[in-house]
């Protein structure tokens, strides 16, 4: 039997790659897979604990955090191409005009 | 011993891949990537006994959204992204606050101690199939939730619209 805390720590290291990809990549289509990385590593302790608690209830939390992935990927990538056809750029150090 | 040789070499590939993902050059490795991770994420939830997020894994993720980010892709300019620098001037600043993230969470894990169990024990789910167990949480306990989450995905497709939507010409 493999450890609950095993798959938290995969979690874990999972959720941190995706968040120093979500700050140091330029490019926002890498930035936008990276938030996808991040909810991915979440939904892996949630189904763990599912499992390991014997309780549906992290499994009805999963069904919901891919709902909103959907919903937050199409809005993301529709801001992106609103983005490009006003600057065509996709770095986010190129988009400035609101530093004060 | 097989279980955890199992759950190792899913862990060792997840890791390696997330990784791999965010280091690519070309955004289309890096989605090429990614869909093996979601597979092999897929083949973890089959290993913690649910098998219907397996499927819906691989259906919405490596089905709707990864192909949505190609899509996208396709109307950028790559040529400039392969010879463009592929990170901030402050990197190490950003590794720092991840890693140190990481080390709070993993001196975490230890105090953990859980609450008490559910109903839904394996033999249970066995009796029902899970497929029919889960709806019936999802339908009778989180019906609200769920009515949400619909809205919120109405909200996605009208947005999604209308940011994408060409400009008309004014007077026109």
């Amino acid at each position: 039997m493999v450890p609950l805390s095993w798959y938290i720590g995969l979690s874990a290291i999972v959720f941190v790659i995706g968040m120093i990809g979500f700050i140091v990549r330029r490019n926002i289509i890498i930035m936008l897979m990276s938030i996808e990385l991040m909810l991915n590593s979440v939904n892996i302790s949630l189904v763990a604990f599912s499992h390991y608690l014997q309780d549906f209830r992290g499994q009805v939390f999963v069904i919901f955090i891919i709902t909103v992935a959907a919903a937050e990927a199409a809005i993301g990538l529709a801001i992106l191409v609103a983005l490009f056809k006003n600057k065509s750029a996709v770095h986010t150090d190129e988009i400035m005009e609101m530093k004060g | 011993m097989l279980p955890i040789l199992f759950f190792l070499y899913h862990a060792v590939v997840i890791i390696a891949l997330s990784v791999v993902i965010i280091t690519r050059r070309n955004p289309v490795h890096s989605v090429l990537w990614m869909l093996v991770l979601f597979f092999h994420i897929a083949s973890l939830y089959l290993f913690l006994n649910a098998e219907f997020l397996a499927a819906v894994q691989i259906i919405l993720y490596a089905g709707a959204i990864l192909v949505l980010f190609l899509f996208v892709i396709m109307m950028l300019n790559i040529k400039h992204e392969l010879n463009a620098d592929i990170c901030i001037g402050e990197w190490p600043i950003g590794v720092a606050i991840g890693l140190s993230v990481m080390t709070l969470v993993i001196l975490g894990i230890g105090k953990f101690s859980h609450g008490p169990m559910g109903q839904a024990s394996i033999e249970a789910v066995k009796a029902e199939t899970h497929t029919k167990a889960l709806g019936r949480v999802l339908y009778m306990d989180y019906l609200f939730p769920f009515e949400i989450a619909s809205i919120i995905l109405l909200i996605a497709i009208v947005g999604a619209i209308v940011l994408a939507k060409k400009e008309k010409a004014s007077g026109g």
